[in-house]
């Protein structure tokens, strides 16, 4: 059984490794988000094999939040590259 | 609190009444309530003088720090008492002369009184004060009162160059001597004098012995003027003349002579400290009358008269210390020098003091004190110029005067050292009547020089401010009681040896005085043909001779060019050292975060590592490691790409964005490591980070500007390395040694059992530590204010908060 987790964790690692190669090479800031995103995806992946290999329930709650965080970076991100800013202000100020 | 407490610090306690007394009563003359209270302690003092001739001892304890053993101890004996009717009577007349000299309406008489009445106070309390610690306390006030009388007319620099001057130069003695009160005191285990008198085998046997004697000399002869430290007092001399008077001449400058004869017995026995302060009076009393004869201010040559003088006394103080190496009394050829030194002392405060007050006349009612353009006051002022020739003629030791006496004494100690046979003082030790010899020519020579010069000659009325006349009636009470003292103790020494001189030899030399015995000084004018008679015989006739020949040497002072001066390397001590100080500390104080950064890293590589180094703590242990597994080696190469991403990216975002990478590695490592709750926690504060990066970066200046690599600078290369080799190499030896096993076990045990939870870091968190926990809530809230703050409240440039 082990093994196959192991197998698991090393196609994600790679597929990390590509990606990362994304982030570095770019060309856009786009691309570089969309690797990101898809890092975090591959995180909770690599998170959930690794639980499973340890047989633990403790970082069930790490994937959640991963994943939430994953999402409103990527949005921070997008609106950042959108609009320049992240939180616009009050326009009623 | 005795009453001789009580009488130590009343000058103190008066004068915080001088400024009411002043506001109260303006038509009255302020001095004239201060005097009071000088008359009223020099009549106090004299009551003690039939106790001290009976060789008693009064003595007094105010326990005022006893967890410290520090008392006031009052001590009265002939040297302390000496000195006591010293002050107080020469303070009195000071006082009255000050009345007549300082004019009521234009001068801020309080100030000068509080000052004065301070300086009188710690004076006091200097003589009579048995604990060392306590004296250095009146010496530090007797510093800082003279410091505020030299500048007592503020608005003139030249005060105030000399009231810095004599400040920086006595505070640098006194600081010096309270070391060697403290070595003294580690050595004997006690700050008493008469304690340490005791105790001077175990002194003169300790290693410390020389530095304390040497400290101690040093905080003597800064505040005595001596040679080299001498270059204060000419300055000091644009105090009011009242204050060079009394401090300058009668009693500031001879607390260091009190103090070396005061510590006489407990250093004595050294041979050290007979040549060294033998030697440096000498050279005092050469170079100070050497230097008199040039100066053209009265003053001047009465400042420079003064350190000379000084250097006299000292020089005898230290020939009288070969009194201890010959046992018996009955031997009285070696005490000559202290009782001469003794005699000259009480000769000097009453010439001297008569002296300036004279000078201070005729600045008054002529408006110069330049020689050059004195002259011819003979006839205008007749008991001016009387008070002028008596001490003057004194000071160069004539008869029928005091000043004679003593210097005749002067001279017997000096041939004395021929019948030394110890310390080579009979080879080497013949200098020291050469050069007395020389030095009373060139005292003989500015004596005449001060008189002559200001009294003789032509008028020379249009160089004068005023139209000159004969001083009030008041002004000359101070001097005529002064000279009188002169011409009395002249004609009739001997009222003074039995009362006051003996006591005061005794208390210099108490070790070689067998209870009951009696120094007996006979002081006579006419001792027969002797040597120290044809002395001043030559002294008088090569003293006329250069007198009359003044204008063809006068060239010889050419020699010594201004360029080679004390004075001139003082100067550009204290400048060259302000400077000095300015371009160190603009030398690596560049104001730039970066280089102050280089040297905190750089110390910490050097103390850090050179510890290392030294102590050979470097360790590698393995075996209690865990083996490495193969994910966790994977996400380190990962986190050490994005690490050296972040370092070498071209643009701000990859920089930011790399650094989310490995904060996120860093939560992706607490999961490997099982830690689920610092992995939450890591995950969510990378990532609000990482938005506040991006929130700064937006409102950075145009991004394009700043959009390279960071320069590579080896320097920073090489310390950036080195901490992170010395940080790695820290971590492994740390984990290498392990000294005691972790207190983890109990955690575990008790998690459940006493904090009610599971989770263990929690429990950990708000249960067993929950302290920290507190704490860690209150920094994030003062991080919330603050940035609050810094985003609300903003202040245009010239507002201040």
């Amino acid at each position: 059984m082990t093994g196959v987790f192991m197998g698991a964790l090393i196609v994600l690692t790679i597929s990390i490794m590509m990606l990362v190669i994304r982030v570095v090479k770019g060309p856009t800031t786009p691309d570089r988000v969309v690797a990101l995103d898809a890092i975090g995806v591959l995180l909770i992946a690599i998170i959930a094999v690794l639980s499973m290999l340890l047989s633990t329930y403790a970082f069930l709650d790490v994937i959640i939040l991963l994943a939430i965080l994953a999402f409103i970076g990527t949005v921070a991100f997008a609106k950042f590259i959108e609009r320049g800013v992240i939180i616009q202000h009050d326009r009623n100020k | 609190m005795s009453l001789l407490h009580f009488a130590i610090i009343s000058p103190f306690i008066v004068a915080l009444f001088i400024p009411l007394f002043y506001k109260l009563f303006r038509s009255i003359h302020t001095g004239w309530f201060v005097l009071i209270l000088p008359v009223v302690l020099f009549g106090y003092f004299i009551s003690f003088v039939p106790l001290v001739r009976e060789n008693q001892i009064v003595s007094e304890t105010y326990e005022w720090m006893p967890s410290f053993g520090l008392n006031f101890i009052a001590y009265v004996d002939g040297l302390g008492l000496l000195f006591a009717l010293l002050i107080t009577g020469i303070g009195s007349l000071v006082v009255l002369y000050s009345i007549y000299y300082l004019d009521k309406v234009k001068e801020k008489l309080h100030n000068f009184y509080v000052y004065l009445l301070m300086f009188m106070g710690a004076m006091l309390g200097v003589v009579l004060s048995d604990n060392l610690l306590t004296m250095y306390m009146f010496w530090e006030f007797t510093s800082i009162s003279s410091f505020l009388l030299i500048g007592y007319w503020y608005h003139r620099e030249r005060s105030r160059y000399g009231a810095q001057k004599s400040m920086l130069i006595t505070v640098f003695g006194g600081l010096s001597m309270l070391g060697g009160i403290v070595l003294l005191q580690i050595i004997a285990g006690t700050a008493s004098i008469q304690g340490l008198i005791e105790q001077r085998a175990v002194i003169s046997e300790h290693e410390f012995f020389l530095p304390a004697m040497i400290l101690i000399l040093l905080g003597a002869f800064t505040k005595s003027a001596q040679f080299p430290f001498h270059i204060w007092l000419p300055d000091a001399m644009e105090a009011p003349t009242p204050v060079s008077a009394y401090l300058h001449s009668a009693t500031m400058v001879k607390a260091g002579i009190y103090l070396v004869a005061r510590l006489s017995p407990v250093f004595a026995e050294s041979s050290v400290w007979l040549w060294t302060v033998a030697l440096f009076g000498i050279t005092t009393l050469f170079w100070g009358s050497f230097n008199a004869v040039k100066q053209t201010d009265l003053k001047g040559i009465l400042a420079f008269s003064t350190i000379s003088q000084l250097g006299m006394i000292m020089s005898m103080l230290g020939i009288g210390a070969a009194a201890l190496h010959s046992d018996a009394v009955s031997d009285q050829l070696f005490m000559v020098a202290t009782i001469a030194a003794i005699f000259h002392l009480i000769n000097h405060a009453t010439f001297k003091g008569a002296l300036f007050m004279m000078v201070g006349i005729v600045d008054h009612e002529t408006g110069t004190r330049d020689i050059r353009k004195l002259g011819g006051l003979m006839t205008i002022m007749p008991i001016t110029f009387t008070i002028a020739m008596i001490g003057s003629f004194s000071m160069a030791g004539l008869p029928p005067f005091n000043g004679f006496l003593s210097k005749e004494m002067f001279f017997t100690a000096m041939i004395s050292v021929f019948d030394m046979n110890f310390y080579n003082l009979n080879s080497i030790g013949v200098l020291f009547p050469i050069v007395a010899w020389v030095g009373s020519i060139f005292t003989f020579v500015y004596s005449m020089i001060l008189v002559f010069k200001t009294f003789m000659g032509p008028l020379q009325e249009e160089k004068l401010d005023k139209k000159p006349h004969e001083a009030p009636f008041g002004m000359l009470i101070s001097p005529i009681i002064l000279i009188s003292l002169v011409v009395v103790i002249g004609f009739f020494p001997n009222i003074l040896t039995y009362n006051i001189i003996e006591p005061a030899v005794a208390s210099i030399l108490p070790t070689i005085l067998e209870p009951g015995d009696r120094i007996i000084s006979k002081i006579t004018f006419w001792h027969g043909p002797t040597l120290e008679l044809f002395m001043t015989i030559a002294v008088v006739i090569i003293g006329v001779l250069l007198y009359r020949l003044w204008p063809k040497w006068k060239g010889i002072y050419a020699i010594f060019s201004e360029k080679w001066t004390f004075n001139r390397l003082y100067d550009h001590g204290v400048i060259s050292m302000e400077r000095g100080a300015y371009s160190l500390t603009s030398s690596y104080m560049t104001g730039s975060i970066r280089s102050y950064l280089v040297y905190i890293f750089l110390f910490m590589i050097i103390a850090l590592g050179g510890t290392m180094w030294m102590e050979n703590a470097f360790t590698v242990d393995t075996s209690e490691n865990a083996p490495i597994r193969i994910y966790e080696v994977f996400v380190i190469a990962a986190m050490l790409v994005a690490t050296v991403i972040t370092i070498m990216a071209k643009s701000r975002l990859t920089a930011v964005i790399s650094l989310g990478v490995v904060g996120y590695l860093v939560s992706l490592l607490f999961v490997l490591f099982q830690a689920p709750d610092l992995a939450l926690t890591q995950l969510v504060v990378e990532t609000v980070s990482t938005a506040l990066f991006l929130v700064v970066f937006y409102h950075l200046p145009p991004m394009q500007r700043h959009e390279k690599t960071i320069g590579f600078k080896l320097t920073n290369a090489i310390i950036a390395g080195l901490v992170g080799l010395m940080t790695a190499l820290i971590g492994i030896s740390a984990s290498s040694t392990k000294l005691f096993s972790s207190i983890s076990q109990y955690h575990i045990d008790n998690v459940y059992t006493e904090g009610a939870g599971k989770n263990m870091v929690n429990v950990i968190l708000v249960d067993f530590r929950g302290f920290d926990t507190l704490f860690e809530v209150c920094v994030l809230g003062i991080a919330a204010v603050g940035i609050y703050a810094m985003i609300r409240l903003r202040l245009s440039k010239g507002e201040s908060s």
